[in-house]
C-alpha cells in the first residue's frame, strides 16, 4: 500500500490557509440571506411590531394616567425609549431561532459542511439578526412624535448606533442559545423564561429606583440595563425635562454610589458581545 | 438513448475491459484511464437525451465544447489517478463497529456504487470521507487529501448530497446556489456562469427564480445535486440520492448524473441500497455488517455467480436447499424461494428439481440479477422498502410547508 501513501499532498498545502476574503464573503453572504429572508417572511415583520406598539400604548397611556405628569413629562416619553429597545431586543434575540429552523431543515448542515470557519459564519448570522432587529427599532423611532418625544438628526443616528450594539450583544446571546438547544420547543421556552425577566429588570418598562435590594442586585447584575440606560440618556438630552421630571426619571446607573459613564456602560455591553460570541462560535454546529 | 445505454457507452470507452485490474494498474504506477478532459465526449450524446430540448432552451448543453471548467480542478491534480482511497477504514461507536478495516480505491471518473441494507455501514463511510465522522482506525485519501489531516482541503474539493434536504425553501434556486457558491469559495466573476451551468445541466434553468418551497421532490433533489457540482468537485458524493423518489424521477436524476460525469468528469461515489440503481455504476462494492464483501464490476459480480439463477419456489424450502448443496450445488436461501446458482440453468432443472426431492410449485431460471449477487455474497436479500422509507420524507415535505 505504498503507493498509496505517495498520493497524500503535504499537510502545508495551501489550502489549509486561512482565506480572509473568502471568509468576508461568507460573512457577508451568510448576512444576505438573513436579510433575505426576514424580507420575504411578512407576518414576522408586522408581528415584531404589534408587540412593542401593544406595550408602548396600552402601558404608556394606562401608566400614565396613573403616574400623572410631572411638569408636563409624562410616563409615555420616559418609557418610549425602553419600548425602542424592547423591541431591538426582542427581534434580535428571536432572530436566533432561524438556527435551530436551519437546524430541523437541514441547512445548518449545509454550513458546517463548507470550507469555511464557523467563526464567519456565527458572525454573519448575528450580523444578520442585529441588523433586522436594528431596522425594527429604528422604524419604531416614527412613532415619536405621537408620543411627544422631540428627536434630532444626531440623537438619531446616536440611537441607530446603540441599537446596534445592543443588537449584536442581543444576538450573539440567542445564537449561543440556539446553539446548544437541538428543539425548536426548547429555545422557545428558554427564551420566554429569559427574555422577559431581563426586559422588566432592566429599567425599559420603569424606573429602577425604590426597588428592593434583592431587585436591585438582579437589575445591576443583568446586561440589558447597560444597553437601555444609554439609549434613554440619549433621547432624554433633547428633551425639555424640568427639574423635578429629570430628578424622577433620571438615567444612569449606579454601582456602589458611584454612577457609571456612558462610556463604562457601553464598554460593558460590548465585553457581553464578545463573551457570547466566542461562545457561540465554540458551539455552532460541532461535528458528529 | 437510455441513461444506462450512456452509460454503458462511456463505461465502454474509458473503462478497459478488464477492469477487475483497473485499481491494481493505478496502483502501480500505470494512469488509470479515467476521462481528463471531459469536454472530448462525444457531442452527438447530448443531442440525443431524451431532455435534451429542455436543456436547449438557454443555449443548451451544447455550450459544452467551449465551456472551460473552472480552476479549482487545475489545482487537484493528483499524480495516481485515484478520486478516494481507504485502507483499513474503520469506525467505532461506543462498542458498535459501523465499519469495520474496509479498504477500496476510487478511479477518476468512475461512478462507484456502495450497495447494502439500512444500517451496513454506508453512510458511516461516506462521513468519513467526507470529514463529517473522524475514522477510529485506518487512513482514508479524497482527491489527494487526507481526511483526518487535511479536511478543510477535502471538503472543497467534494460535493455532497445527503439523505434529507438540505436547501433553504424560502430561497430561490438561484440564490441557494449563490449562497453555495460563496461559502465554496467560488472565485466571483465565475459565479453567475457556473450557477448557468449547472442549473442546465439539471434542466432547472427555467426555474431559477422561483422559492424552492415550490420545488418538488425530485426537482429539489435534482438541485442539490445541481448545487453539490457548483465548486467543480473532484468528486461527488450521493448518499442514498433517490430515497422517496419515485421511479421516472430517479431516472431523470440518473440522466443528471451521468451527464455530470460525462461533462465535467467528476468521479461519482454513492450509496444505494436499490440494486437498479447499482446497476448504474461502473463497480459496485456489496458492504454487509461493516465490511465489503464483495468488489467489482456489475457484470463481473454476476459472472462470479453463475451464468445462470434457478429459483425454486418448494414445500419444504429448507429440505430443497440442504438436499441442494448436498448435492454440490451452490444454494442460498432466498425470502420465499431456494436460489441455485450454476452455469447452465436449463440443463440442469431437471435435475435440480429431482435432488430437491420435494414438491417444486415454480421454477425460474434467469440470468442472474444484483438480487442474486446480493443473496450470494451475504446470504440475504435487501427488502425493498419504498413505502417505509419514503413516508418521513412526505411528512417532512409537509411540514416543511407550513
Amino acid at each position: 500500500m505504498t503507493t498509496l501513501d505517495l498520493a497524500v499532498k503535504p499537510a502545508s498545502h495551501a489550502d489549509e490557509r486561512v482565506d480572509l476574503f473568502g471568509e468576508l464573503r461568507t460573512v457577508g453572504m451568510v448576512w444576505e440571506r438573513e436579510l433575505i429572508r426576514f424580507a420575504r417572511t411578512r407576518t414576522r415583520i408586522l408581528s415584531s411590531f404589534i408587540q412593542p406598539i401593544l406595550f408602548l400604548f396600552v402601558l404608556g397611556y394606562g401608566m400614565s394616567n396613573l403616574v400623572g405628569t410631572t411638569g408636563g413629562f409624562d410616563f409615555k416619553k420616559f418609557v418610549f425609549p425602553g419600548i425602542v429597545a424592547m423591541s431591538v431586543v426582542m427581534t434580535a434575540m428571536f432572530s436566533a431561532i432561524s438556527i435551530v429552523w436551519d437546524r430541523e431543515f437541514g441547512f445548518l448542515r449545509e454550513m458546517v459542511v463548507a470550507p469555511v470557519s464557523r467563526t464567519a459564519l456565527v458572525i454573519g448570522k448575528t450580523l444578520g439578526g442585529a441588523s433586522i432587529a436594528t431596522i425594527q427599532g429604528t422604524i419604531m423611532l416614527a412613532l415619536a412624535p405621537l408620543i411627544g418625544v422631540h428627536l434630532t438628526v444626531l440623537v438619531v443616528m446616536a440611537v441607530i448606533g446603540l441599537e446596534l450594539l445592543m443588537a449584536v450583544g442581543m444576538t450573539t446571546f440567542g445564537v449561543f442559545i440556539a446553539s446548544r438547544i437541538q428543539k425548536m420547543e426548547g429555545f422557545q421556552v428558554v427564551m420566554q423564561l429569559l427574555l422577559f425577566p431581563m426586559l422588566f429588570l432592566s429599567g425599559a418598562l420603569f424606573p429602577l429606583k425604590g426597588l428592593p435590594t434583592w431587585l436591585d442586585v438582579i437589575t445591576r447584575i443583568n446586561p440589558l440595563t447597560y444597553a437601555v440606560d444609554p439609549l434613554r440618556h440619549v433621547v432624554f438630552a433633547v428633551q425639555h425635562m424640568p427639574p423635578a421630571a429629570a430628578a424622577r426619571f433620571s438615567t444612569g446607573v449606579s454601582l456602589f454610589g458611584y454612577t457609571l459613564p456612558l462610556f463604562a456602560e457601553i464598554g460593558f455591553v460590548f465585553l457581553f458581545a464578545v463573551f457570547f460570541l466566542g461562545l457561540a462560535v465554540k458551539g455552532f454546529g460541532r461535528p458528529e | 438513448m437510455t441513461p444506462e445505454a450512456l452509460n454503458r457507452d462511456w463505461h465502454d470507452r474509458v473503462i478497459p475491459d478488464d477492469s477487475v485490474e483497473f485499481v491494481d494498474r493505478a496502483r502501480h504506477g500505470t494512469q488509470a484511464v479515467a476521462p481528463s478532459q471531459p469536454a472530448t465526449a462525444e457531442p452527438s450524446l447530448d443531442g440525443s437525451s431524451p431532455r435534451s430540448e429542455a436543456g436547449a432552451v438557454g443555449g443548451g448543453i451544447a455550450g459544452t465544447a467551449t465551456y472551460k471548467p473552472a480552476r479549482l480542478r487545475a489545482e487537484t491534480g493528483d499524480e495516481t489517478g485515484l478520486a478516494v482511497t481507504a485502507t483499513g477504514l474503520s469506525k467505532r461507536y461506543g462498542g458498535v463497529e459501523a465499519v469495520k478495516d474496509v479498504s477500496f480505491s476510487v478511479g477518476r471518473g468512475e461512478v462507484f456504487a456502495f450497495l447494502g441494507p439500512n444500517g451496513a455501514g454506508k453512510t458511516t463511510t461516506i462521513k468519513m470521507l467526507c470529514t463529517l465522522a473522524r475514522p477510529t482506525g485506518g487512513r482514508a485519501t479524497v482527491d489527494g487529501f487526507d481526511v483526518e489531516r487535511q479536511p478543510k482541503a477535502v471538503r472543497r474539493h467534494i460535493g455532497l448530497v445527503f439523505q434529507d434536504q438540505t436547501l433553504d425553501d424560502q430561497l430561490t434556486a438561484e440564490e441557494n446556489l449563490r449562497f453555495h457558491a460563496v461559502l465554496y469559495h467560488v472565485p466571483h466573476e465565475e459565479v453567475g456562469e457556473r450557477i448557468d451551468r449547472v442549473l442546465r445541466l439539471v434542466a432547472l434553468d427555467h426555474r431559477r427564480k422561483d422559492l424552492v418551497s415550490t420545488f418538488s421532490g425530485g426537482m429539489a433533489r435534482r438541485l442539490e445535486i445541481a448545487r453539490g457540482m457548483l465548486h467543480t468537485p473532484a468528486v461527488l458524493f450521493l448518499d442514498e440520492p433517490t430515497i422517496g423518489l419515485d421511479p421516472q424521477t430517479r431516472a431523470l436524476m440518473w440522466e443528471d448524473v451521468l451527464r455530470l460525469r460525462r461533462e465535467e468528469g467528476v468521479t461519482i461515489f454513492l450509496t444505494t441500497h436499490y440494486m437498479d440503481e447499482a446497476e448504474y455504476a461502473d463497480r459496485i462494492a456489496i458492504i454487509d455488517y461493516g465490511s465489503i464483501v464483495a468488489l467489482d464490476t456489475p457484470g463481473e459480480l454476476k459472472r462470479l455467480v453463475g451464468a445462470d439463477t434457478v429459483e425454486l419456489t418448494t414445500a419444504d424450502d429448507d429440505r430443497a436447499a440442504t438436499r441442494l448443496s448436498d448435492a454440490g450445488f451452490r444454494v442460498s436461501r432466498g425470502e420465499e424461494a431456494v436460489v441455485v446458482f450454476t452455469n447452465d440453468g436449463e440443463a440442469q432443472v431437471a435435475r435440480i428439481i429431482e435432488i430437491a426431492g420435494v414438491p417444486v410449485s415454480n421454477v425460474h431460471v434467469h440470468r442472474p440479477t444484483l438480487d442474486d449477487v446480493f443473496l450470494h455474497f451475504t446470504g440475504r436479500q435487501i427488502r425493498e422498502d419504498h413505502a417505509e422509507r419514503a413516508m418521513p420524507m412526505r411528512m417532512r415535505a409537509m411540514a416543511r410547508r407550513r
